[in-house]
């Protein structure tokens, strides 16, 4: 096995076993797409017509919450350290750790989507969709999120700048992963004009923020 | 093979660490770090290991493998220990065998185990063990991972009287083998080592 597949790999059974990470961000998907659609009421029309920027937003929040045991741990017990005398580049193991945050993180998000949308009366031809947009989505809130953890991590509680940090650069995907689901639920515009930038905008962060996590995480390990 | 440090100048901020430490190692020998606390016996060893970037002067290894970087031949041992606690101590070498050594991931195994005690507790996560076995289980890379140069810091940190006499035994047989070893420590390891290099004298 390669060392790259060998770090993913022990990326998802770390999160697995340490489990946490992916209850918590289920959770807390759960309880505050419930409390909107509770404090806005039974009124179908509003549900459907706010739910696509609802079960969004919400998700980029909950995929934020574990994002910053990307590196986090991993520095605290010194694992880190014995990952950069590794054979991979810095660049290739954030990658690798940002693609496992993926899997273990988003993934299971994007899959209970459908099922919180539901919740907010979500039109029966927006369900593809949304899962769709969102897998295409995901990959660059856990490559930004890298970043942010590679530039936090000396920090005690860096917890809270990382979301300072990581927010404001998970608009772009927010405003075209909704307007991919506002073009088919309400239109006009078509799918694949919205889709294909969300894709174009995932591809240049996985290409690009390697980059600069590998760059964060260097300079903390000094 | 042998390890050159020429000119070395360490800056943080504005304060100077060291400045113009040169020295050479050749294999087969060792190096002992001495100096009190805050000399910079810490920021040297990383700078070798390439953590830390130089203000001004060059490492490097002259006759080692040309293909690898010198990251790739090196161990550092730092003070924290580089385990999983949710891993057991199986799960750890398998991973610091596989992502270090991918070929004979595991070859040496049992001799890591045997070496440094940790028959028995395969199954344990590392996380319920003693300060002294998380100890023990962070340097079996030593011993599970073959590569030319050490460098320990504060390796002793934690291990009883008989463990660091196994320490010893292990850097002992690694230089002998013609490995190179440099190590920072205040307690005598017992490392059978002429070369000393005290820290903080130009200060």
């Amino acid at each position: 096995m390669s060392p790259f597949i060998t770090l993913v790999k022990r990326d998802l059974q770390l999160s697995w076993r340490e489990g946490g990470a992916i209850g918590t961000a289920l959770g807390f998907y759960l309880i505050v797409v419930s409390i909107l659609s509770i404090g806005i009421g039974p009124d179908l029309k509003i549900l459907s017509k706010i739910a696509p920027g609802v079960l969004w937003g919400t998700l980029l929040l909950s995929a934020l919450l574990s994002v910053d045991r990307i590196f986090h741990n991993d520095h605290e017990d010194g694992t880190l350290e014995v990952m950069a005398m590794g054979p991979l580049p810095l660049e290739l193991v954030t990658v690798a750790k940002a693609l496992a945050h993926w899997i273990s993180t988003a993934i299971p998000l994007v899959l209970i989507a459908p099922v919180l949308g539901m919740f907010l009366n979500l039109p029966a031809e927006g369900f593809w969709v949304l899962v769709v947009s969102m897998l295409a989505g995901t990959p660059a809130v856990s490559f930004l999120g890298a970043v942010g953890a590679g530039l936090t991590l000396g920090l005690d509680r860096g917890g809270q700048l990382l979301s300072l940090l990581i927010l404001p650069l998970y608009i772009p995907v927010l405003i075209f992963g909704i307007s991919t689901m506002d073009a088919v639920l309400v239109g006009p515009g078509a799918f694949s004009t919205s889709f294909s930038i969300l894709c174009a905008i995932t591809l240049v962060t996985v290409v690009l923020t390697p980059f600069a996590a590998a760059a964060a995480v260097r300079m903390n390990l000094q | 093979m042998k390890l050159v440090v020429e000119n070395l100048t360490c800056r943080r901020g504005l304060r100077t660490i060291f400045e113009d430490l040169s020295f050479s190692l050749e294999a087969g020998k060792g190096l002992l770090l001495k100096g009190a606390n805050g000399s910079g016996k810490t920021t040297l060893l990383r700078m070798l290991a390439g953590f830390i970037e130089a203000a001004d002067g060059e490492v490097r290894l002259e006759g080692g493998d040309e293909e690898l970087e010198l990251a790739e031949q090196c161990h550092y041992v730092g003070h924290h220990n580089g385990i999983k606690h949710s891993f057991t101590v199986r799960e750890n070498l398998e991973f610091l065998g596989g992502y270090l050594n991918e070929e004979n991931a595991m070859q040496h195994y049992q001799e890591a185990l045997d070496t440094f005690n940790l028959k028995g507790l395969e199954d344990i996560p590392a996380g319920i063990m003693s300060a002294g076995q998380k100890r023990r289980l962070g340097l079996a890379r030593l011993v599970l991972v073959k590569r030319p140069i050490w460098f320990l810091d504060e390796p002793s940190v934690s291990l009883d009287v008989q463990s660091v006499e196994i320490l010893a035994g292990v850097v002992t047989k690694h230089i002998a083998d013609g490995g190179l070893a440099i190590a920072a420590t205040h307690v005598p390891l017992g490392l059978d080592v002429e070369d000393e290099l005290v820290m903080g004298m130009g200060r």
